[in-house]
């Protein structure tokens, strides 16, 4: 890795702790077909017993335990108000953004066992390390280049030929840089809707996160271009851990590996994506991903 | 295992209700079909045996008709969980339940054979025994999956046992006729294969059985041992 984007906050912990990894599959005949089922994953991340309040006072997520599997991709999903995109945004403190919110409990990244959610720990710093991609897409006012190189000028790398080495390698990644290499000084508004999108997976992908985080990132998009991030997802997801909320439970079928359900502000069942869908546990589960939610 | 009838979308309801009830309708056809075929072998009723065969087409309609309402609502839909498992089941169970309509096509045309032969003095009794064991299997078979009762499915599949039993011992007695008189090898080799036919539809209505358990536990028991099932299923020791 470049020395100019190495993280500060980076300390040697503990190793990853296997006995706490997600809920292996079952062990039926059928399921060790799947390359998935070989090992248990290792954890990338783990929230261990978290609250959040918004304003100091409305309790938005309680008591919420659970680990991302490394290079995985795990999927919120739940109603409105479930409090799944309040988790999603606890993983790059954006709620530090408000005045009065609170978290309590911890979100620990492995492998340098860091609670993210410390005081010492800076959010500029977690931000680096997790970077996250909304809903709609939202391309800051600048050229593409610009766009994809701004978080490394926030680090201060100035070498041009080195911004234009990772402003080429994250276009790459999001499967841009065929459409938009011949363009790179264009404004970013002129791109389509899918095109933007992926740009913005470019630039949260410029700054080597170890995860990625996605808030309903097709949910302002065609058929077509949903189905390039999809693919997008399957491909990031070789080299970096991925949590995903969305309110399309096929999408959440179709890109995860692992499956939360929220409900409440509580975490109601996690489980591989496979049984979540086949199979749940809990009725409320059941309810909400057969269309019985009331 | 939810109630069908609980869905945000009432249409939605409808659809699973009816891809259900048509699987009910199908198979008290399949019955009858099983039913008129035995009586026109024992009988030798040429006419019913003939109108056994007629009516296969219509269990055919019927598979192709509940077939295409599941991809229907696969497409529509995108059913999971329960519902998903609801759509599976029936499009197994349909399957089954159009062999179980060949099975009995088979009886007839050998109904049909065999009336134009002397009749045995014992009047097919073997059949007759066989035959009623079987239509009772697949009458509780359609009875479990109605009521998804699973565990009166693990006992319905029990029964194929049974089943085998009697096939094993009417075949003995079948080949003992065809050496003490080889006069009634023609004749007998069609009774042999009503027999067969009535012990392949006991095979289908215990896949029945199973589609059951997958559809009200999300367990897959193909394959799996009786004992083991009502273990991990039902959650008892086997008394057997």
């Amino acid at each position: 890795m470049n020395p100019d984007v190495q993280f500060a906050v980076r300390k040697t912990g503990p190793a990853y702790n296997e006995a706490m990894s997600p809920p292996s599959k079952p062990e039926t005949a059928s399921s060790d077909t799947s390359s998935r089922t070989a090992s248990r994953p290792l954890i990338k991340a783990q929230a261990k017993d978290l609250n959040f309040y918004y304003g100091g006072t409305v309790q938005a997520l309680k008591h919420i335990n659970l680990e991302l599997a490394e290079k995985q991709v795990t999927a919120l999903i739940g109603p409105s108000g479930c409090g799944k995109s309040t988790f999603l945004r606890c993983f790059n403190r954006m709620h530090d953004l408000y005045p009065g919110n609170r978290y309590e409990g911890e979100i620990l990244i492995h492998p340098d066992n860091v609670n993210i959610l410390a005081r010492n720990v800076d959010p500029i710093e977690v931000r680096m390390r997790i970077s996250m991609v909304f809903q709609k897409p939202n391309p800051f006012p600048k050229s593409i280049y610009e766009n994809v190189a701004y978080g490394l000028r926030v680090r201060d790398v100035k070498r041009r030929s080195m911004l234009d080495d990772k402003v080429e390698e994250a276009l790459r990644s999001a499967a841009l840089w065929d459409e938009v290499k011949d363009r790179l000084h264009d404004l970013a508004f002129n791109l389509s809707g899918g095109q933007q999108q992926r740009l913005c997976i470019a630039r949260a992908l410029a700054t080597d996160p170890e995860i990625l985080l996605f808030d309903e990132p097709t949910s302002a998009l065609d058929p077509i271009a949903t189905a390039s991030i999809e693919e997008l997802i399957a491909e990031l997801k070789n080299r970096l851990t991925i949590l995903i909320v969305t309110h399309n439970m096929q999408q959440a079928a179709r890109v995860s590996d692992y499956t939360a359900f929220m409900h409440l502000g509580e975490l109601v069942e996690f489980g591989d994506t496979d049984t979540i869908f086949t199979n749940p546990k809990e009725k409320r589960t059941e309810d909400y991903i057969t269309g019985r939610y009331g | 295992m939810e109630p069908i009838h609980t869905h945000i979308s009432r249409q939605y309801n409808a659809e699973l209700e009816e891809i259900r009830s048509r699987v009910l309708q199908m198979g008290g056809l399949v019955e009858q079909q099983i039913e008129q075929a035995i009586e026109a072998l024992i009988k030798g009723d040429t006419a019913l045996g003939e109108n056994v065969i007629m009516h296969d087409t219509q269990v055919n309609k019927m598979e192709v008709t509940i077939d295409e309402e599941c991809s229907q609502i696969i497409a529509r839909r995108q059913p999971a969980a329960s519902d998903l498992r609801l759509v599976v089941a029936v499009i197994k169970t349909i399957t089954d339940l159009e062999r179980i309509g060949d099975e009995a096509e088979k009886i007839a045309r050998m109904a049909v054979r065999l009336a134009a032969e002397e009749r045995p003095k014992n009047n097919y009794a073997e059949i007759q025994s066989l035959g009623g064991y079987v239509r009772q299997m697949l009458h509780d078979a359609l009875d479990a999956f109605a009521r998804l009762d699973i565990e009166a499915a693990v006992r319905v599949a029990r029964e194929d046992i049974k089943i085998d039993q009697k096939y094993d011992g009417a075949m003995r007695q079948l080949i003992t006729y065809m050496m003490e008189d080889p006069r009634t090898i023609s004749r007998v080799l069609n009774v042999i294969w009503a027999a067969r036919a009535l012990e392949r539809i006991g095979d289908h209505s215990c896949n029945i059985c199973e589609y059951i358990i997958y559809l009200v536990k999300g367990k897959d028991v193909r394959h799996t041992s009786l004992d083991q099932v009502e273990r991990e299923i039902l959650g008892k020791e086997s008394s057997h």
